[in-house]
């Protein structure tokens, strides 16, 4: 049975304190770092480990953390990205609420790897509880002298701090993340140059997602090749699948990349709520293309997914059953992301309510045959060619819903009604 | 000699304007212009800059609300399991109002948001800083009916 690292310590009376923590095996990892390992080393341990970021991208951390400049006269600083709002992912929530030193000490140890002496949290301004156990925890931490000046006599100090962000789905990006730390507008920035080396003010930063953070600590604890032990060679380590929609059991489950879609459904999840039909899948998040029940056994990890023409996204496994109208999911869907998009370029500004509008009219019954046409050339004509990915994230539930399920769009161009409803 | 009009704010004060305006709206209740004004020159920044940040961020309110604000959410997962649709048709008819209003006693605003991130216990919604999870039309009458008890 595989053994749960990054979700240990949930089911524990008052998981969040860092009594609980360190009861558990906590900040052990911290001054091993300090005393035995360089900064150098820290980078080579957590590259050996093929950690890959896990806030969607799936970039290896270790290599991002080497594009960090060396010298040490550049202030540097690491953002801890808890900006969470891809409908369907649920999972940085639960960390933050339910274990946060694990990610604190993930924290300073990459920024001991990365010579940084300042690191901020930014939160979604909506996490209320999330953003009380940042700071309990944070001035618990700086308490026992694990954050501050010259860290358990280390010479290494760090200072961490929260920034509630104020509403926007785009500022999970990183460079959108900065420009909202620096008090903008949540746009993203033209990359190159990346945060690594022009990030917040200026100054070279390295933005992590929550998740991937709180993988640190363990990986130090136990080493690279326990950690390679787990997931598929270029997916290593354990990964906190989020599960919604049709199935029996929705929440989280920890399980190592890799593992079957068909397992994490029909074991994990308990199978398809009232013995439905299984219909379709979004297998990491709104902005991922969907699969369906044909693809059951693909294996969940990064490549595997890439292969299957999907994404990993942050596993957010999104099931629908035979009674979901796709066209409705598809609807949903862009109402999101034309609510949230920044504005700033125009594909993506007026595509998505442009998509919005016609999938509105065909769930209306006054759909056009040239529609679907319509939704597929907004769609192209987005991917790709928008300032960040959140074109991508749009375009994408549009062309695989029209790949996949096309007869259904027709159904309601043709029949002015919904072909599941009917 | 006279102190020239700051209007570049050093980027490191400049950061503080979410939090600036979290604490503006606290005080007024919402964003005024008034509240905009104090926040625009305390951090020496032009007007326009900090009502492009105020309607840029949907956690800002620009008009007045209702003592609680019960933000329904629009999700796809909360969508899929019955919520968002049926959850707001159901506080519209039980409260009388459109989305977007306040009812008359100025006890309830009535909202939708985009995502909770609570898919795993759909459908959701908050009121005021608290989050309500699983929600169905019995768990809404007993919520309102208490937040109505406070009040009488």
């Amino acid at each position: 049975m595989f053994e749960k690292v990054l979700t240990r310590n949930f089911g524990l009376p008052r998981s969040e304190t860092i009594d609980v923590y360190i009861a558990n095996g906590g900040y052990q990892a911290l001054p091993k770092v300090l005393r035995e390992y360089t900064p150098e080393q820290v980078i080579e341990i957590v590259t050996a480990s093929g950690l890959r970021g896990r806030g969607g991208a799936g970039f290896p951390a270790g290599r991002k953390w080497s594009f960090m400049p060396k010298d040490p006269d550049i202030e540097k600083y690491v953002c801890v990205n808890t900006d969470e709002g891809e409908p369907g992912t649920f999972k940085d929530r639960e960390l933050v609420e339910k274990d946060p030193h694990q990610i604190i000490e993930g924290v300073i140890i990459a920024s001991y790897a990365v010579g940084a002496h300042r690191a901020f949290v930014y939160i979604r301004g909506e996490f209320f509880l999330g953003v009380k156990r940042w700071i309990k925890a944070i001035d618990d931490a700086y308490a026992k002298g694990f954050l501050g000046k010259n860290i358990l006599g280390s010479g290494f100090s760090l200072d961490l701090s929260v920034h509630r962000g104020a509403g926007a789905y785009i500022c999970g990006e990183e460079t959108a993340l900065i420009e909202s730390l620096e008090g903008k507008r949540g746009e993203p920035r033209k990359k190159p140059p990346y945060p690594a080396s022009v990030g917040l003010w200026g100054k070279p930063t390295l933005v992590h997602n929550v998740e991937t953070l709180a993988n640190v600590p363990h990986i130090i604890n136990r080493g690279a090749k326990w950690y390679t032990s787990m997931g598929t060679p270029k997916s290593t380590g354990p990964k906190i699948f989020c599960v919604s929609g049709h199935v029996r059991n929705r929440g989280i489950f920890e399980l190592p990349l890799g593992v079957p879609l068909r397992e994490i459904i029909y074991e994990h999840a308990g199978g398809m709520a009232f013995d439905k039909k299984l219909k379709a899948i979004i297998p990491g998040g709104a902005s991922t293309p969907m699969l369906t029940p044909d693809q059951i056994d693909i294996t969940m990890d990064f490549e595997s997914l890439e292969a299957a023409g999907s994404m990993l996204g942050t596993g957010a496994i999104i099931v629908m059953n035979e009674d979901t109208c796709m066209v409705d999911v598809a609807r949903r869907l862009m109402h999101f992301f034309a609510h949230e998009s920044c504005g700033r370029c125009t594909p993506c500004r007026v595509g998505t309510h442009h998509m919005l509008s016609i999938l509105e009219r065909l769930e209306h019954g006054e759909g056009k045959p040239e529609d679907m046409e319509s939704l597929e050339e907004i769609a192209r004509g987005m991917r790709g060619l928008t300032f960040c990915p959140m074109g991508d994230a749009a375009a994408n539930p549009i062309l695989s819903g029209l790949k996949l399920f096309r007869d259904e769009y027709e159904y309601h161009v043709k029949q002015k009604r919904c072909a599941v409803a009917a | 000699m006279m102190e020239p009009e700051v209007r570049v704010a050093d980027p490191a004060r400049r950061s503080m304007l979410l939090t600036a305006l979290y604490i503006a709206q606290e005080q007024y209740g919402y964003l005024t212009r008034d509240a905009i004004e104090r926040v625009a020159n305390r951090l020496g920044l032009p007007l326009t800059e900090v009502y492009s940040m105020a309607s840029f961020y949907t956690l800002y309110r620009t008009q007045p609300t209702g003592r609680y604000v019960l933000q329904v959410c629009e999700g796809l997962s909360c969508h899929l399991v019955g919520g968002a649709e049926r959850l707001v048709d159901y506080l519209r008819k039980k409260l009388g109002i459109e989305v977007g209003e306040t009812t008359k006693d100025g006890l309830f605003t009535l909202q939708t948001v985009q995502c909770l991130a609570s898919c795993g216990t759909s459908p959701a919604m908050r009121v005021n800083d608290a989050l309500y999870e699983n929600m169905t039309a019995e768990k809404v009458d007993e919520l309102i009916e208490t937040l109505r008890g406070y009040h009488v």
